[in-house]
């Protein structure tokens, strides 16, 4: 366990010895910011709160944290370094779960920079906090089953292209799930069938933190999805 | 120190490694020899913990490397194929990585291994330099530093010296030399003169199998030239030097090849003393005299072709 600590510090100052790092938060926070605005008409709604925000989220990480996640186990495989990596005295699932650590963490921070906006909402009118709050951690939760999924999908593949490509794949199909777009497209099937399938979305079960809820089967849909893929990851490197 | 007992790899249908046994005690550098694909690397990432055998046991210092696969990998230092590093990382950072993930916490001691890796692999002009800016031959000590940064009993190195140049190698060969009397060392290399160089035992693989598991000198016995003789004589046709070393009982064959003549003893016996007494007491001219150069080339040529 202990040896989780120094590959999650190699890992997440890893993030910033390239300039890519600084380019996609600072590509991340104009394009949530921006999305917010102007897709979202922020202002138009004349509603102190960030629902607008947190609504195009699932749809903004299928992209960037499938950027974030594309190469965390595919340039380790492709440069060769995993068999340096997992020769050490370190546990696969140590391995993984520092690696994964540090993507959340990163994009955590992605995350928490964009508090302007919640400064914006503080400024310009009188905003119910709880939703906000809860609206944060339910983001950040689902920002880690994002990154699990990509944890696995780098797993199988030497190639970031790859991996990128199943990584929005996959997201996309769960975030899709829940969309009403899609769940209306499927109304021809018993309507049951459609709560099931829209059960396996992020959207589902983001939409109640958004509203300012904790509800204990979301929690547990994040965890769990964040859990088994990233034992998909282990199971995967072990063969 | 490592003991490795009847080792079976396959992928799918491809026996990779079929049936390997041997040990290796501490004190031993042991050579794998072997063609590109006979099965080396996969034995060597076995043993490292790395691939999963399909059946078959191995005990580095008595402990199973399946049921306490982290244990053993504290003992191993491990030089991988090729030394991958993580290239945007600094020598100094690298180390320190290692160091920490090898239970190195206390900052003193940490430095203090970082130090004696980087004065053994003379690494310190590029301490601070990002390691994908060295040269191939940087990078590889930058490979060697972690592996030995711990000071493991247990030693395997995959191709160490391959792709340096002859300095280099030297240098390479220098290091592991140095740490051998307390270590149990693992190497491959399809550079036999550096098993000579370099080794006390070679294990030969070919098609996944071991066909030999000697010193580097009793493999040379097996050169069809061992012990052979390469001779010239002026004045005198050359069937009648044919004849009269023929007729000598030490000896199996005489040829006669671009004006040299080839003798063979009978049990690669040496036969110096006995052609050159037979050349002397004929009073004829010799104009060259010599032992038959021989290498590990031929005999790796026989054994594995």
């Amino acid at each position: 366990m202990k040896q989780i600590v120094p590959l999650f510090k190699r890992e997440f100052l890893g993030y910033f010895r390239s300039p890519i790092a600084y380019v996609f938060l600072i590509v991340f926070l104009v394009v949530s910011a921006g999305l917010t605005f102007y897709l979202g008409r922020f202002f138009e709604s004349r509603v102190a709160s960030l629902e607008t925000f947190f609504n195009l989220q699932p749809w903004i990480y299928t992209f960037f944290i499938a950027a974030v996640g594309m190469r965390l186990w595919s340039e380790e495989r492709r440069s060769g370094t995993w068999e340096l990596l997992l020769t050490l005295p370190i546990r696969t699932w140590e391995a993984v779960l520092g690696k994964f650590l540090a993507g959340w963490a990163f994009i955590a921070l992605g995350i928490a920079l964009t508090f302007p906006l919640l400064l914006t909402v503080a400024y310009l009118g009188n905003p119910d906090w709880g939703p906000l709050w809860t609206g944060y951690m339910g983001s950040m939760l689902m920002a880690g089953s994002f990154l699990a999924v990509c944890s696995f999908t780098s797993a199988i593949t030497k190639n970031q292209v790859i991996s990128f490509v199943i990584s929005v794949v996959i997201n996309l199909g769960l975030v899709f799930l829940g969309w009403s777009v899609f769940t209306e497209l499927m109304s021809f099937l018993p309507l049951s069938w459609v709560d099931g399938l829209s059960n396996f979305s992020y959207t589902t079960h983001f939409v109640s933190f958004t509203r300012g809820l904790i509800v204990f089967k979301d929690l547990i849909f994040f965890l769990s999805l964040t859990f088994f893929s990233l034992l998909l990851t282990v199971i995967v490197l072990e063969h | 120190m490592i003991e490795v007992k009847s080792l079976y790899k396959k992928y799918g249908s491809i026996d990779a490694v079929n049936g390997i046994s041997f040990k290796v005690n501490r004190g031993e550098i042991l050579g794998f020899l072997g063609p590109n694909g006979a099965g080396k690397s996969t034995t060597m990432k076995m043993i490292t913990g790395f691939v999963r055998p399909s059946s078959g046991t191995i005990l580095v210092e008595g402990q199973d490397v399946q049921e306490h696969p982290v244990g053993i990998k504290e003992k191993i230092g491990y030089l991988p194929e090729n030394g991958p590093v993580y290239g945007e990382m600094t020598v100094q950072e690298f180390l320190r990585f290692i160091a920490e993930i090898r239970g190195f916490r206390d900052p003193m001691e940490k430095e203090e291994k970082i130090d004696r890796v980087c004065d053994l692999c003379r690494l310190n002009s590029v301490r601070h330099q990002s390691i994908e800016t060295l040269s191939k031959g940087f990078k590889q000590r930058v490979g060697f530093a972690q592996a030995v940064l711990h000071d493991p009993p247990v030693l395997i190195m995959d191709e160490p010296t391959d792709g340096l140049d002859p300095n280099q190698k030297k240098e390479v060969r220098k290091i592991i030399k140095a740490m051998a009397q307390d270590k149990a060392i693992i190497l491959s290399t399809h550079i036999l003169e550096e098993v000579g160089a370099l080794c006390s035992r070679v294990i030969i693989i070919a098609k996944g199998a071991l066909i030999a598991d000697e010193s580097p000198e009793s493999l040379l016995e097996r050169n069809r030239r061992f012990n052979a003789l390469r001779i010239q004589v002026d004045g005198v046709d050359n069937k009648t030097v044919r004849n009269a070393l023929r007729d000598l009982p030490e000896v199996s064959a005489v040829t006669l090849n671009d004006n040299y003549f080839e003798i063979f003893p009978k049990n690669k016996r040496a036969i110096e003393a006995l052609v050159l007494k037979t050349l002397r007491d004929n009073n004829w001219l010799i104009t060259h005299f010599e032992k038959a150069p021989v290498g590990l080339d031929e005999v790796f040529w026989e054994l594995t072709a």
